[in-house]
């Protein structure tokens, strides 16, 4: 990929994912990169923000000065609570995630594979100290888990791979992956590409692709 | 008559073990039972095996107690933070041991010890290498991975307020771990800012049931700081 590459924005990408969580969806949003989708949830659409330490309907950072260290996210930064919302423990927090309550969640990725394979928790470089948190259990208890992620490697390699290299968080559990240049659905009829960042062809997006796309668009 | 309440941290605390397992209750910045950790540090407990969700912050809390060198083992979800110098040396330097889990099985590992649930199949992790070497089964076409019970001698737990029952009930997302630790230990040791007569907290509002609470110790109430955390 070379700097003249078309692509969309950090806030372009949470926008596009923003624009298909629907009125009614219970959805966890992953520390980074993800977290911007809820800044681009319209103000009058009823989506549901869980956070994993034991919160529904969590509302945006308060203002600066009204924090209260209380009432956190799972990223430990300060929120808000909207009306409607509650407070839980944690085993029921993760029972909301493994027993297939929310709807969907959004998370960050180092790579994801053609099978919906994710690696998202550990490089496996051997002086990282792991640490894995919420990942895996949101990565296989939702109805949806969708990647949101940079198309390429800062070493300019495909994310999207055949295998993951990098250890892996869950197995075929990514159903879709949007990256600054394209929207993808992870299929069993293959790597369906829905959207594509304008000024940039197909022909140019399989390039950049180490696996085989399909255009659906 | 029953009462559950302590003078004070140091007595609440006097009979703790070398060896013990101590959950300690806590999520980010809310939740920590901060007078009860400095208490353990006082107390002076040897070759202790830790449970939180992380591995301390900074240079007090849990990190001051990782940096006694008195704590052999920690079971956690997530010991890396941008502040979690003391246990990054240690780990770092094999002085302590440390037992990965991902955070829903760390949390359903103390609920079944609290529930009496002998070991329980989850789909987490599996296929991953924090399920290397456990026992997998197939249900209904979808495999799991067999997880065991995280007991524990000692839980140590923040709340908002308490009767002498040791009924609880908490403060926002500072519950995080509070009524699952609680469960899951012999002995359950509280801090609390607000002791109420018994009666005056509306049963329908308990959170954690005084059946789980062993010993309440009341602390003078102070606003949760913010972290050095990200």
């Amino acid at each position: 990929m070379t700097d003249a590459t078309p692509k969309w924005t950090r806030e372009q990408m949470a926008a596009r994912v923003a624009r298909d969580i629907t009125e009614g969806m219970v959805v966890n949003l992953g520390i980074g990169l993800p977290t911007l989708v809820a800044n681009h949830l319209p103000a009058g659409r009823e989506v549901i923000l869980h956070s994993e330490n034991g919160v529904l309907g969590m509302g945006p950072a308060p203002a600066p000065g009204e924090e209260d260290y209380d009432l956190i996210n799972a990223g430990k930064q300060p929120v808000t609570l909207r009306p409607g919302g509650s407070f839980f423990h944690h085993a029921d927090s993760f029972a909301m995630m493994r027993g297939g309550h929310l709807d969907l969640c959004v998370l960050g990725a180092f790579q994801v594979a053609a099978n919906g394979d994710l690696a998202n928790w550990h490089t496996g470089a051997a002086d990282a100290i792991p640490a894995v948190g919420g990942a895996m259990d949101l990565a296989i208890g939702a109805k949806n888990t969708w990647v949101m992620m940079e198309h390429s490697s800062k070493a300019g390699e495909s994310k999207l791979v055949e295998r993951c290299s990098y250890p892996l968080t869950g197995l075929a559990c990514v159903s879709r992956v949007i990256t600054d240049l394209a929207v993808i659905d992870l299929t069993q009829q293959g790597a369906k590409v829905v959207d594509i960042v304008a000024g940039l062809d197909f022909a140019q997006l399989q390039r950049l692709t180490a696996i085989p796309l399909v255009d659906a668009r | 008559m029953i009462d559950k309440i302590f003078p004070s941290v140091s007595a609440a605390l006097a009979d703790v073990r070398d060896g013990s397992t101590v959950m300690v209750g806590g999520f980010g910045t809310a939740g920590i039972p901060t007078r009860l950790i400095d208490g353990l540090i006082d107390q002076g407990a040897r070759d202790l095996t830790l449970v939180n969700n992380n591995a301390g912050n900074g240079d007090t809390g849990l990190a001051a107690l990782l940096k006694t060198g008195r704590v052999r083992k920690i079971i956690c979800s997530f010991p890396r933070q941008v502040d979690s110098h003391v246990f990054d040396a240690l780990y770092r330097s094999g002085r302590i041991e440390l037992e990965l889990v991902p955070q829903g099985n760390l949390a359903e590992r103390i609920r079944a010890a609290g529930a009496g649930i002998g070991a329980f199949f989850t789909p987490t992790a599996y296929g991953t290498q924090l399920a290397e070497g456990k026992e997998t089964r197939v249900i209904d076409g979808r495999p799991y991975v067999l997880e065991y019970p995280i007991h524990a001698e000692l839980a140590l737990i923040k709340a908002e307020r308490a009767d002498r029952f040791g009924n609880l009930t908490y403060r926002m997302t500072a519950r995080n771990f509070g009524p699952i630790m609680a469960s899951a230990a012999k002995c359950t040791v509280v801090e609390v800012p607000e002791l109420v007569p018994l009666g005056s907290i509306d049963p329908e509002t308990v959170v954690t049931p005084g059946i789980f609470v062993h010993r309440v110790v009341q602390v003078p109430r102070s606003t949760t700081q913010a972290g050095g955390i990200r």
